[in-house]
């Protein structure tokens, strides 16, 4: 037993009398319904330009000729080309690598672990002799685009399987980091993104948590480039002068499984951009 | 006698004339540090006077004098605002040091007049 697994252990038992992740589940969106009352569940997959009428314009007009088409050929290139050993990523992921987007991360139950469909990718390749790709943009944002763009429309569909204490304390971690202050600002994510969703911080509009997961990867102009989720949530990090932690670390998969089972019912659509 | 009383006079005037520059200098210092997005970045929440590009997490900050018995109250509030209100979402600027003592205190110093 490693130490993540004890401290998840620990974590199991200061839980167990809190509310299960269902009832979490369905107090996050009614805080979304009461605010946003025009909403339906399908539009929290478009982030800020479900909220936005003029930026959702120019976002769709961007959209005709989507700045990620080009990752989303070079992924499918990528995931077509066989390892060294003449295996392919379709022989070790599930459902051949496609359509399958909105399953994860997923609780993985031999290794006892939340796999991210990031690290999935890398599992396959370290199986395959392969070396691992850097986490946050290039190779594995493409690959990433490629297998989303399959997954397209699907529902995000979360699960914590109630036989396994372990994947329901990995969801409590995450839930607790995402509700914790840090940094010199001293701001949790639910700060911006419940809290003062839909309000101005300068001259960004802050987007609902709430169909945050949906969009990915993503093509930000900011970053000229298409980037995975990790990317940009270590980008919220640096706004508010935190400590940067490492893209598919512990902390940061809980955290998407916290933020993937938030978002359940709601329609993938990544790649996608963003500003 | 007279010349001293003179003096005083003079004296004392170059005290106010010297006290409204100070007043002047400090309160735009206090407004430059108060917009500046390394440093207090206040329009990120607040609308101020003629501030470009307001956020609106908090309320616009106008006629300070109305919510706040003193200067000193004001402070705190910039100081650490989880004193007033735990689940604030305004940073602690002195608590966190995102802003030195003296920088505080310009900024009250402009914030006050508003
Ligand atoms: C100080 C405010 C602030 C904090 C704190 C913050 N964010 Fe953000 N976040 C933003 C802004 C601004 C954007 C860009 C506009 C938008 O989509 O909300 C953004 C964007 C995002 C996006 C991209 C949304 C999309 O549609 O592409 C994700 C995901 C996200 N944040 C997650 C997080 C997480 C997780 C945390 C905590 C670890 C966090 N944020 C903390 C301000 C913040
Ligand atoms: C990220 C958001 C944010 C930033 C940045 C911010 N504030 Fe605030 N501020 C708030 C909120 C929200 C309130 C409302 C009361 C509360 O929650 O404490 C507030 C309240 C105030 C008040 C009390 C106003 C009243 O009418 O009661 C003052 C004064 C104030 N802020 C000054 C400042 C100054 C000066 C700065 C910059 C040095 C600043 N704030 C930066 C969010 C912010």
């Amino acid at each position: 037993m490693n130490v993540w697994h004890f401290s998840l252990l620990m974590a199991v038992f200061s839980f167990i009398a809190s509310a299960s992740p269902q009832q979490d589940q369905a107090l996050f969106k009614q805080h979304y319904e009461k605010l946003f009352p025009q909403l339906s569940l399908n539009d929290y997959a478009d982030g800020i330009y479900a909220l936005d009428e003029i930026a959702r314009g120019s976002w769709q007009t961007i959209e005709e000729f989507p700045p990620y088409e080009l990752a989303i050929e070079q992924g499918e290139t990528l995931f077509n080309t066989p390892f060294k050993n003449d295996k392919h990523y379709s022989d070790c992921l599930p459902n051949k690598g496609l359509a399958i987007s909105h399953l994860y991360p997923l609780w993985d139950r031999t290794q006892n672990k939340v796999i991210t469909l990031a690290l999935a990718i890398n599992q396959c390749r370290k199986k395959n002799n392969e070396a691992p790709l850097p986490y946050q943009k290039g190779e594995i944002a493409q690959l990433l685009a490629h297998i989303a763009f399959t997954s397209r429309g699907k529902l995000i569909d979360i699960k914590i399987p109630e036989s396994a204490p372990l994947a329901l304390a990995a969801y409590e971690q995450g839930k607790q980091y995402y509700y914790q202050r840090r940094g010199q600002l001293n701001f949790s994510c639910s700060s911006c993104h419940v809290q003062n969703a839909g309000k101005k911080i300068r001259a960004d509009l802050l987007s609902p948590s709430l169909g945050h997961t949906s969009n990915w990867p993503t093509y930000r102009l900011k970053w000229g480039e298409i980037g995975t989720l990790h990317h940009r949530i270590i980008g919220c990090h640096k706004q508010i002068r935190a400590e940067i932690p490492t893209a598919q670390s512990d902390a940061l998969r809980h955290l998407e499984y916290f933020l993937s089972f938030m978002s359940n019912g709601i329609p993938f659509n990544g790649p996608s951009t963003r500003k | 006698m007279k010349l001293l009383f003179l003096l005083s006079i003079f004296f004392l005037l170059s005290c106010s004339v010297q006290n409204n520059t100070t007043f002047e200098t400090t309160s735009v210092r206090g407004k430059q540090l108060t917009f500046a997005r390394n440093k207090g970045n206040c329009l990120a929440c607040h609308v101020i006077e003629d501030g470009e590009f307001p956020g609106n997490i908090g309320p616009p900050l106008k006629e300070i004098r109305k919510q706040f018995n003193s200067k000193q109250q004001l402070r705190q509030q910039i100081w650490d605002a989880t004193l007033f209100n735990p689940d604030t979402s305004m940073p602690p600027f002195g608590k966190n040091k995102i802003l030195t003592e003296q920088e505080i205190d310009e900024i009250v110093d402009y914030i006050w007049h508003l």
